[in-house]
């Protein structure tokens, strides 16, 4: 690093390269140190020590000797003490971390403690090892999410924990990894716990139950770690087949640990958790399974209990959706599957490398839908194959018991409820497949104003980010068009006078579109920001959608589009709001800063009326392109009647159909993983994107508004 | 007039013909992924005007060049950009020795030889320029070429094909209803893992068990769309990875180059499917 230059040096008369003296050492210290010295103590021992030290590092010492005395005089005193072994340990650039750690102690908790830490420096410099070396799960677990998506299987969570396990929906890792001096390969170990754990999951290791097996044995911990190890030994084999890549990797984690040759017939292709179950019996008096790095463990019972209800869901589902692709309301099919309907569906293994199922209907091929091909492969994966019952398409049973709605009868425009200024919409019911008239009451309330703070602090939090993005939306703005062929313009249009030359030599008239001029701002574009204000965003995702807004606005500002950003709550149809938050006429100024400041979780998110009122402000302004954007993180729900779920969904959707038929481009922002399951039907395939980190939330959300609008 | 000025002009006309239209000699290798062919035979066959919607990389532009040599039309293929003008696609007067020549846009070209006219991706072009197709695609068949005071019949051999890729996000890019209703349309999309492994073993000679590990890749990357990704690897993309495979690049490479970085700068999605190709090879 470049030795900072202590300001107090002496003029460079002597080369810099020369030490100096314990003389002017000790004069400079006196200098600094000058309120903490006496006769007793003098500066001379610690010149003594700092002598030996090449030019630069006393300049180094010299300089914070200095600096820290600013600070205090004891500390600066204890620290020209202890700089000699530290320099002696540490680079310049680790030791300043160091020492504006041990400052940092200092104004936070005192002289004692500062004190302390500046004498251990061990421990500083093998943290400061961990820190550069270890892997922390915030740093790979984005990596390794994308990497086991990819992967496939079913979707699983990644979470970080205290133990290494997976409930065959999601994955626990270690929060830190620092079992090697590489950060590449702890790297490779979080790689390799992850595959494990998809590969239990993926491969089966759950498809048998290995706790009431194993509880017959004396000690059914060891059984469970053998039965681990052995499951282990042949996961090994399936990657090694289906990742051999990974598999050479994972090699290099195992130390040359083989495996018995007992284990020779988990190494087959055809090896199943049960063969390895089996093998527990053989090996367990005689066999002390080793530990390998990328061991999780196992917890059957937890795993078996996820199990158990995915596989009640997912029958379920399938039965649904297999009623559903029949092309009828669900409702109506227990009827039809008794005149003879029943299991018209098969499943057959296509023969390639893939081993995808293909879903047959009367014996011919149909192609299902994304998520029902996601649901029978994971039905399989847990069952092995797809039994005949799941083939009868079913009604959605979760509908069907409790049909009767909450207030059916009232006619909420007679209800005392109703006010001057609340407005009715209506409601699509998709079992009916009628709305149902005034249904919902809809009152717009303003944002009660929160702090500028909150402002400034995300400004100040995303300083770097708001400047790219200003400078991206201003790249945007800047693209101007040259409108060809005008009758006016700030220049010839070369292309339209060669043209026109040549129609006029060709005998016709000269044309008087020769210019072309510079069109500015060719964006015609009113946007409607929707954000959700329900009680499940409470906490960061609120700060996540706070954040954005603030970031948004920046970039639209500079952007000059038309915007408006309302936020959506509610509870009950009779008590759905609208949240004022900054109205298309209004300027981006103090009050609409204090309003998304304000922004607090609310109640439930009633999609559909809000996207109806939204669209009808929309519908109000005038501009080519509209857009309603809505920043959401889950599903419509609401408290107490019917709207959660599919009835939900479809009138959303039925919503949403209404503001495109009306030239509104709807799209969704949301952080749902599970919105991939429901968004297409609601938005379209292509109309939505789900943010899997709230933490990007913020820089993803212009980028995704400035992808659309480009 | 003298025998310079006739001759100049005509090379000028020439220049400009044999441009854009091509006569497909050799069959272009394809593999039928569905009914495809078929339907696009009986739509030249009947003179509806067809519309291949799909995915980058999955063979648009290779199956207009297979049904072309098929058909045995010549093919014009037209590029288009949001710069690009009626004019462009229909023909201008060009002057040249004092003499001003007509000169065919590629569309007339196609229109006058009874060619395939294949406008790809078709939403790039601004919505006025696209409006020009419409007679031409309705029952009517006819391009009127205003300026040169001459209206076009198209012969029974024309056919008029455009492509695009529903797969983008932009609102600004979408095709005008009273456009794609005249078209009908073809949608392509990833060959099965069996038949992709037979195109990119034709296409770039690598052994089987390299492109199994090359499909398999592709579908890691096809389970990312939507998780960051606005698209999995093509068909293109592993063609391209087999080909440097089999120029002896290390397939890791080859597969960071010709895949990871050709899908995404995001830095963590690149690691993340080079962790997946890494995992393969």
């Amino acid at each position: 690093m470049n030795s900072p230059v202590p300001s107090f040096s002496q003029p460079a008369a002597t080369a810099p390269a020369e030490r100096l003296t314990v003389a002017e050492l000790e004069d400079q210290l006196d200098g600094s140190l000058d309120p903490v010295l006496s006769s007793l103590r003098t500066a001379q021992p610690l010149a003594a020590r700092l002598g030996p030290l090449a030019r630069d590092l006393q300049d180094f010492a010299l300089h914070w000797v200095n600096v820290i005395a600013r600070t205090s005089g004891e500390l600066a005193y204890q620290f020209a003490a202890t700089a000699p072994d530290v320099l002696r340990q540490a680079d310049p650039a680790t030791a300043e971390v160091w020492i504006i750690q041990v400052m940092d102690t200092f104004d936070r908790e005192g002289l004692y403690r500062a004190s302390s830490q500046l004498k251990n420096i061990d421990a500083f410099l093998l943290a400061s090892q961990h820190n550069t070396q270890a892997v922390a799960f915030e740093d790979a677990g984005t990596v390794l999410r994308l990497f086991i998506c990819g992967l496939a299987g079913r979707p699983l969570k990644l979470e970080a924990g205290n133990e290494t396990y997976t409930d065959t929906e999601c994955i626990h890792l270690p929060a830190r990894i620092f079992s090697f001096a590489a950060r590449d390969k702890n790297f490779l170990l979080y790689k390799a716990m992850a595959t494990h754990l998809w590969a239990q999951s993926r491969y089966g290791t759950f498809n048998v139950d290995p706790a009431a097996k194993l509880a017959s044995f004396e000690d059914p911990a060891r059984a469970l770690a053998l039965y681990n190890y052995l499951e282990t030994t042949r996961l090994d084999a399936i990657i090694a087949r289906e990742l051999p890549g990974l598999a050479r990797d994972l090699a290099t984690l195992r130390d040359n640990v083989e495996p018995p040759p007992e284990c020779a017939p988990l190494l087959e292709p055809a090896a199943t958790a049960q063969d390895s179950l089996a093998l527990v019996d053989a090996l367990y008096t005689r066999f002390e399974p080793p530990q390998l790095s990328y061991m999780g463990t196992l917890h059957p019972e937890i795993a078996r209990a996820v199990r158990a209800s995915r596989v009640a869901r997912e029958k379920k589902e399938l039965q649904t959706e297999l009623a559903k692709l029949l092309g009828g309301q669900p409702g109506d099919f227990p009827v039809e599957t008794e005149e003879g309907g029943a299991s018209r569906y098969s499943v057959e293994s296509t023969a390639d490398a893939s081993e995808s199922l293909e879903l047959n209907l009367d014996g011919e091929p149909v192609a299902p839908p994304a998520h029902v091909r996601e649901l029978l492969n994971s039905i399989a994966q847990d069952l092995g194959e797809i039994p005949a019952e799941y083939f009868i398409p079913a009604g959605d049973g979760a509908y069907i018991d409790n049909r009767v709605m909450d207030d059916n009868s009232a006619d909420v425009s007679t209800s005392p409820q109703h006010e001057e200024d609340a407005v009715l919409y209506n409601e699509w019911d998709y079992k009916r497949r009628h709305y149902r008239k005034n249904w919902c009451v809809l009152r717009e309330i303003d944002v009660q104003p929160g702090e500028l703070d909150f402002i400034d602090t995300t400004l100040e939090n995303y300083a770097v980010q708001v400047r790219q993005l200003r400078r991206t939306f201003e790249m945007l703005r800047s693209e101007d068009k040259w409108l060809k062929k005008q009758p006016t313009g700030d220049d010839v249009d070369l292309d339209a006078v060669i043209t026109a030359f040549a129609d006029l030599r060709a005998g016709r008239e000269l044309p008087e579109q020769l210019f072309q001029r510079r069109l500015k701002a060719e964006r015609d574009i009113a946007v409607m920001f929707m954000v959700d204000m329900s009680g499940s965003t409470k906490g960061w995702i609120n700060d996540a959608e706070r954040e954005s807004l603030v970031m948004l606005c920046e970039a639209l500002e500079v952007l000059g589009d038309r915007y408006a950003i309302y936020g959506f709550s509610g509870i009950t149809r009779q008590r759905c709001a609208i949240y004022r938050i900054k109205r298309f006429a209004e300027p981006y100024d103090s009050t609409v800063r204090k309003r998304i400041a304000g922004i607090k979780p609310q109640d439930y998110t009633r999609m559909g009326v809000a996207i109806r009122h939204l669209t009808a402000l929309l519908n109000a302004v005038d501009a080519r392109t509209k857009l309603l954007i809505t920043l959401s993180d889950g599903k419509p729900d609401d408290y107490s009647d019917n709207y959660r779920g599919e009835y939900g969904i479809e009138d959303t959707r039925q919503a949403l159909m209404e503001a495109h038929r009306g030239g509104i481009h709807p799209f969704c922002i949301t952080i749902d993983r599970e919105a991939r399951e429901y968004l297409p039907r609601m938005y379209g395939a292509v109309n939505y994107t789900v943010i899997d980190d709230v933490a990007q939330l913020p820089l993803k959300v212009a980028d995704v508004y400035r992808r659309l609008t480009t | 007039m003298s025998k310079l000025a006739t001759s100049k002009p005509a090379t000028l006309h020439e220049q400009a013909s044999q441009t854009a239209a091509r006569i497909i000699l050799k069959e272009p290798y394809y593999e039928a992924i569905g009914g495809e062919i078929g339907l696009f035979e009986a739509a030249y066959a009947t003179q509806i005007p067809v519309l291949l919607k799909g995915p980058t990389g999955c063979g648009k532009t290779r199956f207009m060049e297979y049904m072309a040599w098929r058909l045995k039309r010549p093919l014009i293929t037209v590029s288009c950009h949001d710069d690009l003008t009626a004019a462009d696609l229909i023909g201008r007067y060009l002057i040249t020795n004092n003499e001003t020549v007509w000169v065919d846009g590629p569309l007339a070209q196609a229109v006058r030889c009874g060619g395939i006219c294949y406008l790809d991706e078709i939403v790039e072009a601004r919505k006025d320029t696209t409006v020009v197709i419409h007679p031409l695609a309705d029952d009517r068949r006819i391009l009127p070429m205003e300026k040169h005071g001459e209206l076009l019949h198209a012969p029974p051999e024309f056919l008029l094909a455009m492509s695009y890729n529903p797969g983008y996000q932009s609102v600004l890019k979408e095709l005008k209803q009273s456009t794609r209703q005249r078209f009908v349309a073809i949608e392509f999309s990833y060959p099965q893992a069996a038949l992709e492994k037979k195109i990119v073993i034709a296409e770039t000679g690598i052994e089987p068990a390299l492109a199994d590990q090359l499909i398999r890749l592709a579908e890691m990357t096809r389970n990312l769309k939507g998780n960051g990704l606005d698209e999995g690897a093509s068909t293109r993309l592993l063609v391209h990875a087999g080909k440097l495979i089999s120029k002896g690049i290390p397939a890791r490479a080859a597969c960071t180059g010709a895949v990871a970085a050709a899908l995404t700068d995001d830095p963590d999605m690149l690691r993340a499917v080079n962790e997946l190709a890494g995992s393969l090879f």
